[in-house]
């Protein structure tokens, strides 16, 4: 290799004519910037679980892991406190439940529309739409939720209040359908042109063309689509803090008032006295919810790979 | 036969496309009746007053002045903070990094970032910058805890612009000598500046509309005056919204929505404007 | 077969001329796939030396060696000495940036930067620290006028470089490279994109230029590398896809009388 060059090199060495290597201190000094902030993602992220690590793990010195998880009673002002987070993990499960079961059959129907059957101009219509949407700010669909559809679910199920999971649900389907059909619509598109004329080759309508042939050859596509959406859902703070009602007993079914972890949180954390057991306790949530989320979006970064490298030439 | 066949395949395909009609009809009318309903209801709550004036009464009465502006500073604070280093990373990434595990590791770090919920990053900005760094319920606090946030989509438009320059321009300058940083500095980024623009933009409509990380970190409900340095408490529209909206009673309800209108204004203002940037740089590429 | 040489070539005889490049025993390889085997040869200074062959034989991959360019390329590895001026570029204490200032390249396909076409020409003495407007200016001209485009854009300095023909753009690369006062000029089948007119312009060019600059040309145009070059080298590949150096030497022996039996069957092939 060049090794061997360098030996006879050196024999003229630091060569006179003006191409001798250069320190220029001023760009070494600029890359070295760049270099660290290029590992700034990951010093982020590990401070995230450093920090949630820290603040959340001495909860179990004093409430043991298996009452904290499947305990069904959060009191963190009785004397003693009893921490129990069972009515947050099963209000997050209702309120996603919910979510999910609208948003992926109606979010994936929308994309197969978009991806296949649409004219250009009305696909051009509605993508700025759904993009409209994914900008509304959280706490905007919270205040819908609380103003417009809570009263209607109140009175269409007949119950003493509207703010219960499965106003919190519908609105989180909103929520989670734009990164839901726009994953899907890319999944469906990357899915080769030849697939659809070997179809049509064969007799088949478009319709069965779009149903046997290109959802299928999109299949992890629009999985991992459906992560991220119920990623999303779990994720979700503001709306359902504000419409899932926030009451602290186990829910049993999504039409009761109820707390997701998230909404737990954001209400308990401004009452929290610093390193406290109720703090402790709800950075314990925190972990759960980061684990959670990062473990669905770990599986649909995954999927998305395979998918990418499916189609690839 | 053949024809009464193809006649009921026909059939059931009409059917399904309906369905799918349906399905996207469901997607796109609640947008257009949210949207119509804060602009109709909100409307009749905007006034010079509203706008310009500090709230009294609890928020009963005056206007949203502070929140506005509480609302910008954080928005400026948050980008001020998330684009250099979001620019410098993407520069890292697509210049520097070679493809091995630290590059694949540094990639499944921003993947995660962006997914991690926002009440997460809340906590983080109170144990992180709030609590150990002794910065208090903060100006400063929160845009760092939004920059944060905000530095895995900072990182992504920033990296994405930046691929796309396109290869002969990068070899054009490197072979008439110019180093490596002065290729980026001057041939590169000027090239990527509209996406890395529109990525920052975009982050910007994003920290205005956040609301659970600063209500960790610690926004203030009422504060009639304005912050004088990044150390003060601040008024945040988002905030504002969820406290009127939640927790104070007998507020009317049109400045409820007329909150909500001022909110939905700013935020998808700053949305529409990345992406007339966006088509700009597009149609002026083109047409050179 | 049979070719006349011109009084202008023969005046142009390199055999006078003084080493400039000296390449002995390279070999390049592209992670495991080697490109080029053992090449050696000497190209003098002030002429034009041309390298033909086969497509995929390594021709450009042989003339980013001079500025190093394959560097940029990731499992991109080097054996052997490439000298400029007795100096081996290849050796740890050689400043690449330097380097590329005094070898530069015209790519294969007309690369203007997307900016003015006088920021096209200053873009690289900008770079080397040059900022007075007066200066600027001056060597913009210069270099326009040495790239012959001076009279066709002249009024136009300001206009984006990207509005210019294509043979307009590639005498603009030319000029952006010349504006750096190389020694060296490396060339990328220059013409390739280009239609025979904006090549004769091309040619003209580089003709006129050999009088200060050591010119080597890739070309896949066997009438081009007759009519312009003083010296050829004919790259093949081996079976394993390797390219070799089959034949060297001045452009009048290689094209009236190849001592090689390959060098003359493509020579006919593509020729006659
Ligand atoms: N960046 C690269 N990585 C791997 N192989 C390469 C690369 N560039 C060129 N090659 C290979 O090296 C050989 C020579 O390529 P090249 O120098 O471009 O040939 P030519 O210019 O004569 O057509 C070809 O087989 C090509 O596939
Ligand atoms: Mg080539």
């Amino acid at each position: 290799m060049l090794g061997q060059q360098v030996k006879v090199a050196t024999a003229e060495a630091s060569p006179d004519n003006g191409l001798r290597r250069r320190w220029r201190i001023g760009e070494k000094f600029i890359e070295g910037w760049i270099f660290l902030t290029g590992l700034l993602a990951i010093v982020v992220l590990l401070g995230i679980i450093a920090l949630l690590l820290k603040e959340g793990l001495p909860i179990f010195l004093d409430t043991p892991p298996w009452e904290f998880f499947f305990g069904t009673r959060w009191y963190p002002v009785s004397e003693p406190p009893t921490f129990g987070i069972m009515p947050f993990f099963i209000s997050t499960l209702w309120v996603t439940l919910v979510a999910t079961a609208i948003s992926v059959p109606v979010g994936v129907a929308c994309a197969a529309y978009l991806a296949e059957v649409a004219p250009d101009k009305v696909r051009e219509t509605v993508k700025p739409i759904i993009e409209l949407l994914a900008g509304i700010p959280s706490v905007v669909m919270g205040f819908i939720g609380l103003m417009l559809l809570s009263p209607l679910v109140q009175s269409a199920f007949n119950l003493n209040t509207g703010l219960c999971g499965l106003s919190a649900g519908i609105m989180l389907s909103l929520m989670s359908l734009p990164i839901i059909v726009s994953v899907s619509e890319d999944a469906l598109r990357a899915v080769p042109d030849e697939f659809r004329q070997a179809s049509y080759a064969l007799g088949a309508t478009r319709w069965e063309t779009i149903i046997h042939v290109c959802i299928p050859a999109a299949l992890s596509g629009i999985t991992a689509a459906v992560m991220l959406g119920v990623g999303r859902a779990i994720g979700e703070t503001m709306t359902v803090l504000m419409v899932a009602g926030g009451a602290l007993a186990v829910p049993v079914s999504p039409t009761e008032p109820m707390m997701p972890m998230t909404a737990a949180i954001a209400s308990g954390i401004g009452n929290a006295v610093r390193g406290g057991l109720q703090y402790q306790a709800l950075f314990a949530i925190g972990l759960i919810l980061f684990i959670l989320t990062l473990a669905v979006n770990i599986i649909a970064d995954r999927v998305l790979e395979r998918q990418k490298r499916k189609f690839a030439r | 036969m053949i024809g009464s066949r193809i006649t009921s395949r026909q059939l059931s395909q009409q059917t399904a496309f309906g369905l799918l009609i349906i399905s996207a009809a469901v997607v796109v009318l609640p947008v257009i009746f949210i949207i119509l309903q804060i602009v109709i209801s909100g409307g009749s709550a905007i006034s010079w007053e509203f706008l310009t004036l500090a709230p009294s009464q609890a928020g009963k009465a005056g206007g949203i002045f502070p929140a506005i502006i509480g609302t910008f500073y954080l928005m400026l604070g948050t980008i001020i903070i998330a684009l250099p280093v979001g620019v410098l990373a993407g520069i890292y990434l697509t210049e520097y990094a070679g493809n091995n595990w630290l590059t694949r590791i540094i990639n499944l770090a921003i993947v995660n970032l962006a997914g991690v919920p926002s009440i997460v990053y809340g906590l983080f900005g109170l144990g992180v910058f709030v609590l150990a760094l002794k910065l208090g319920m903060s100006l400063l606090s929160a845009s760092l805890t939004l920059a944060c946030q905000a530095l895995a989509m900072t990182i992504t438009t920033s990296r994405e612009a930046i691929i796309a320059v396109p290869r002969e321009y990068r070899e054009g300058s490197l072979a008439v000598g110019a180093t490596r940083w002065q290729t980026i500095r001057h041939m590169v980024l000027p090239q990527a500046l509209p996406g890395i623009i529109t990525g920052a933009v975009l982050a910007m409509s994003r920290a205005a509309g956040e609301t659970a990380p600063i209500l960790v970190v610690g926004a203030a409900f009422l504060l009639p005056r304005l912050p004088q340095s990044p150390f003060d408490q601040f008024m945040a529209l988002p905030y504002h919204l969820y406290t009127v909206a939640a927790h104070v009673p007998g507020i009317p309800q049109s400045t409820m929505w007329g909150v909500a209108l001022v909110l939905l204004v700013v935020v998808l203002s700053f949305n529409v404007l990345a992406t007339v940037i966006r088509l700009r740089a597009r149609r002026r590429r083109y047409s050179s | 077969m049979n070719m006349k040489l011109s009084p202008d070539l023969l005046s142009n005889a390199p055999a006078c001329k003084k080493t400039r490049l000296g390449v002995t025993g390279v070999n390049l390889f592209y992670g495991d796939f080697q490109a080029l085997r053992n090449i050696t040869l000497e190209i003098p200074e002030c002429a034009i030396t041309a390298i033909i062959g086969p497509s995929g034989c390594g021709k450009s991959s042989f003339l980013r060696l001079f500025n190093r360019m394959n560097d940029l390329i990731t499992g991109a590895r080097v054996e052997g000495r490439i000298e400029l001026d007795g100096i081996n570029i290849y050796d740890k204490s050689i400043d690449v940036v330097e380097l590329r200032k005094r070898v530069g390249m015209v790519f294969q396909k007309p690369n203007p930067f997307p900016l003015s076409v006088f920021e096209n020409v200053a873009y690289g003495p900008k770079r080397h620290g040059r900022h007075n407007r007066g200066e600027l200016e001056e060597i913009v001209e210069k270099s326009l006028r040495q790239a012959a485009l001076w009279d066709e854009v002249k009024g136009k300095l300001e206009q984006s470089a990207l509005a210019l023909s294509g043979g307009q753009q590639q005498r603009l690369c030319i000029a952006r490279v010349l504006a750096v006062e190389p020694e060296v000029i490396l060339m990328d089948e220059p013409c390739s994109a280009l239609d025979p007119v904006a090549t004769l312009k091309i040619e003209d060019l580089m003709r006129s230029l050999t009088e200060s600059y050591t010119i080597i040309i890739v070309t896949h145009n066997m009438q081009q590398a007759a009519r312009v070059s003083d010296m050829a080298a004919f790259l093949m590949m081996e079976a394993d896809r390797a390219g070799v150096l089959v034949e060297y030497g001045p452009t009048s022996d290689i094209f009236t009388n190849p001592k090689d039996k390959r060098t003359e069957d493509y020579i006919t092939g593509r020729f006659g």
